[in-house]
């Protein structure tokens, strides 16, 4: 009789332990996501916030975040920070179509564009590398610097691109009702992921944020796997870049301005960790939906954007206050 | 017998139903040195952060000259004169020692602006009564590491601290610098305050400390005299059951005549390593004795890939290797236990398995992925293997004891089959217990033909490894002696420093 007592007692208290010790901060991004969600399910139902249409939208409105935050959680899981996205998609739009414009075709539109996202990725990563240069510093000049060519050498006019299967492949298409962008989100997301979660790469690259010497005493060449991250984050800037030059049927030097804030947002509050050693795939996706779900939503309700600012700048700093405690050692 | 200031009486802790602390009973009196001891584990941090006021105890209670207490946080610890010294991180490196030891209590001038010449008035008072030698206006960074802890102590005492907790305080100082600091505990205990000295250092304790605390698995094993007890006496009380002899030398017959597993020739490299040479048999194990700065630590750097070599060659199993980073030490069948396990070893909030896997990802692949059945396999045999006490292979490392840390950092390159290991410090900051369980991984695996050398300070640890011990003076390789030839750690000292 007492054992089974105890028993029940040790199960009730395994039970209550469970609960109080289940790692709640890991997934604040994901109850704070179905948080908001369903919050705007039930308040703007009527004014259409759930109709497909409308759910789509947010998908066109995160991609192309999505898409450089993915590159992005690996910049920040070794530790470094990348500046320069959005300068980056920008300039890419612009060569993109400017090869588009001179009859390169569809392939010769996206080697320009990507090739312009590697070379700076491949100089940010080379000066944080060889010159040892802090990536902060780095990626704040490269910003600055990339937006200014893209300024000069268009002179702040748009390339317009009038190639339909550019267009519809890159940024504007639906197949059926599946915008074109959701699949490429969703291919990257999967590619991300395992890259991250399930190789070698991906375990190195939280070694070196996690512990650089020791991850350099373990054989890991850390300066590689850095200038890898940077390529990455150049590569998906790039196809940022021509991800919006499909979409708004033109290269222009404005696009992409400010990405860089949510970008690193989004990953922040996915729960990649800004020291580096801890990033998440999957929480970097949900911080991005969870953004442009915020951003669709205050502008169903009819809010100014004055008002989204303000709005969007206290839910990043409570979900990272109440997420991210555990980050001190 | 002067009574006791601080008083412990039955404290008992649980964490998650658990008793880590049972029943323990301490005291701390006037005017001592109170040295703390115990393997990892056996509850000595707990006790001390209860008595900070980490955590508070389920049962018992804790007295400051015959009054019942209460700690609930660290503020309540100070404010009852009791005040931990951290080794480092606690000081603002950018500040002069005044500032460091009256920060947030500054003298202010009748304008409310900080009054740095008061403060420093002040401090070197304190200093001066202390009988520190270091300028107040100093700024703490340019101060030797030695100093960085009498600053700390400077600041708890002008808190009106009475009881100093002391936590490995000599992990990090050089010899000289011990000594200062020895000097500097005795001035203390002279003029009445109590030290509670933490330390794995059995010489270092007869040395300095007036009584011993032994604890084991959360229990009190023994108060004593020092005067009263005898080293074996302690690690017996630390062990538990006798742990046979793993600080003798035990003779192993190894090839001694045929083809060296491992040889560098005129090895020039990084700062510090001048024109090296050595060579080491299969199943040999090869002790580096030398002074603090000799160049040990740095041989072992350049050998592994880690500081640049000007010149010279290396080879292993008699094939010569060009060595350029740490890939390619690894790739020639080099493996490194670095002496930092925590800057080095260990990538410390990354799980024991992640770590374990860290250096042969290459050999866990399936196809491009990383094999998940195969990893965990392979980090449980190794834990396993080695002992290591984790409740799973997923747990944070940072979450377990030093010599389980240590013991992740060897499992790193056991999976690795290497055929020359470096060892730089293998059981530093390590208890008893996980001391003899990795002097024994070492012995096996000399035993299995690998060859092996090892750096350490602690002499007697290098005599009970090494089948032949080599000094190193200023860069440059020294004496050669056979085991045999050693007769006592005395005899080893001398060597290092007859030059």
């Amino acid at each position: 009789m007492q054992s089974r007592d105890t028993e029940l007692r040790e199960s009730k208290q395994g039970m209550l332990a469970a609960v109080k010790h289940f790692p709640w901060r890991n997934y604040i991004v994901y109850i704070a996501f179905v948080g908001v969600f369903a919050y705007f399910a039930i308040s703007l139902f009527d004014q259409g916030f759930m109709t497909t249409g409308n759910l789509l939208n947010i998908i066109r409105q995160t991609a192309i975040i999505a898409l450089m935050a993915l590159a992005m959680t690996f910049v920040i899981s070794t530790g470094e920070i990348d500046l320069s996205v959005g300068s980056t998609a920008a300039l890419a739009s612009l060569t993109g179509a400017y090869a588009l414009q001179s009859g390169l075709g569809v392939l010769g539109g996206v080697v320009a564009g990507l090739g312009t996202g590697l070379l700076v990725g491949l100089v940010n990563g080379l000066l944080v590398t060889k010159a040892a240069i802090p990536s902060f510093l780095v990626t704040l000049a490269s910003m600055g610097a990339v937006k200014g060519m893209a300024m000069w050498v268009t002179d702040t006019a748009p390339v317009p691109i009038t190639n339909a299967t550019f267009n519809f492949w890159f940024g504007s298409g639906n197949l059926g009702t599946i915008p074109v962008l959701l699949i490429w989100m969703v291919v990257f997301t999967v590619i991300a992921h395992v890259l991250l979660r399930k190789t070698a790469f991906g375990r190195q690259t939280l070694a070196t944020g996690g512990n650089e010497n020791a991850a350099r005493f373990s054989g890991v060449k850390t300066g590689r796997i850095k200038l890898l991250v940077f390529l990455g984050t150049g590569l998906m800037a790039g196809l940022a870049g021509l991800l919006y030059a499909g979409r708004m049927n033109a290269g222009r030097f404005s696009f992409g301005e400010g990405d860089e804030l949510s970008v690193i947002a989004a990953v922040i509050l996915g729960g990649t960790s800004l020291f580096g050693g801890v990033g998440t795939i999957i929480g970097t996706l949900v911080g991005a939906l969870m953004m442009g779900t915020i951003n669709n939503g205050l502008i169903i309700m009819g809010l100014d954007v004055s008002q989204q600012m303000m709005i969007k700048g206290l839910i990043i700093i409570l979900a990272v206050v109440f997420g991210r405690k555990a980050i001190r050692k | 017998m002067k009574p006791p200031i601080l008083e412990m009486n039955g404290i008992f802790k649980s964490f998650n139903g658990i008793p880590v602390l049972k029943d323990v009973d301490f005291s701390v009196k006037q005017g001592e040195i109170h040295a703390l001891m115990g393997g990892n584990g056996a509850g000595k941090s707990t006790l001390m952060k209860i008595l900070t006021g980490v955590y508070s105890a389920d049962r018992g209670e804790v007295k400051l000259d015959d009054n019942v207490v209460a700690i609930r946080n660290y503020e309540d610890a100070r404010s009852n004169g009791i005040s931990m010294i951290f080794q480092e991180f606690s000081l603002i490196p950018t500040l002069t020692v005044a500032q460091n030891i009256y920060l947030t209590r500054e003298s202010k001038t009748s304008l409310g602006l900080l009054d740095d010449k008061a403060n420093e008035k002040k401090a070197a008072k304190l200093l001066a009564e202390l009988g520190v030698d270091i300028q107040p206006s100093d700024l703490v960074q340019d101060l030797g590491v030695g100093y960085w802890q009498m600053t700390e102590i400077a600041k708890a005492l002008s808190q009106e601290a009475k009881i100093l907790i002391m936590d490995e305080p000599t992990s990090s100082l050089t010899k000289t610098e011990t000594e200062v600091l020895f000097t500097f505990m005795n001035k203390l205990k002279a003029k009445g305050y109590a030290i509670i000295y933490i330390s794995h250092r059995m010489d270092e304790i007869f040395r300095v400390c007036d009584r011993i605390t032994i604890m084991r698995d959360g229990r009190k094993i023994s108060t004593s005299q020092i005067s009263e007890t005898s080293m074996d006496q302690v690690i017996t009380d630390i062990v538990g059951v006798a742990s046979g002899k793993a600080f003798e030398w035990v003779e192993r017959p190894y090839d001694e005549a045929g083809e060296p597993a491992f040889e560098v020739r005129e090895l020039t490299a990084g700062d510090k390593v001048r024109q090296v040479s050595l060579r080491i048999q299969p199943g040999e194990i090869v002790g580096i004795a030398g002074l603090m700065g000799s160049g040990r630590t740095e041989l072992l750097r350049a050998i592994f890939g880690i500081d640049r070599i000007h010149s010279g060659e290396i080879y292993v199993r008699g094939r010569r290797c060009a060595i350029r980073n740490p890939s390619d030490a690894i790739a020639a069948g080099i493996a490194l236990i670095p002496e930092d396990r925590r800057v080095q070893g260990l990538v410390l909030q990354h799980s024991v398995r992640d770590n374990m896997i860290l250096p042969i990802l290459a050999k866990v692949r399936r196809g491009p992925l990383l094999d998940g059945k195969k990893m965990n396999e392979l980090s449980r045999e190794l834990v396993k293997r080695l002992n290591i006490k984790t409740d799973s292979i997923s747990k944070a490392s940072n979450l377990l004891s030093g010599g389980n840390q240590q013991k992740i950092v060897l499992a790193k390159w056991l999976a690795n089959h290497p055929e020359v290991l470096l060892l730089d410090e293998p059981t530093i900051g390590v208890d008893i217990g996980a001391k003899t369980e990795i002097v024994d991984i070492i012995r096996e695996l000399a035993e299995s033909g690998k060859a092996i050398l090892v750096v350490s300070s602690e002499l007697q640890e290098l005599l009970a490894l090494s089948d032949r011990v080599l000094i190193m003076h200023e860069g440059r390789m020294g004496k050669s002696m056979k085991r045999q030839d050693i007769e006592s750690e005395e005899g080893l000292q001398y060597a290092i420093q007859g030059y």
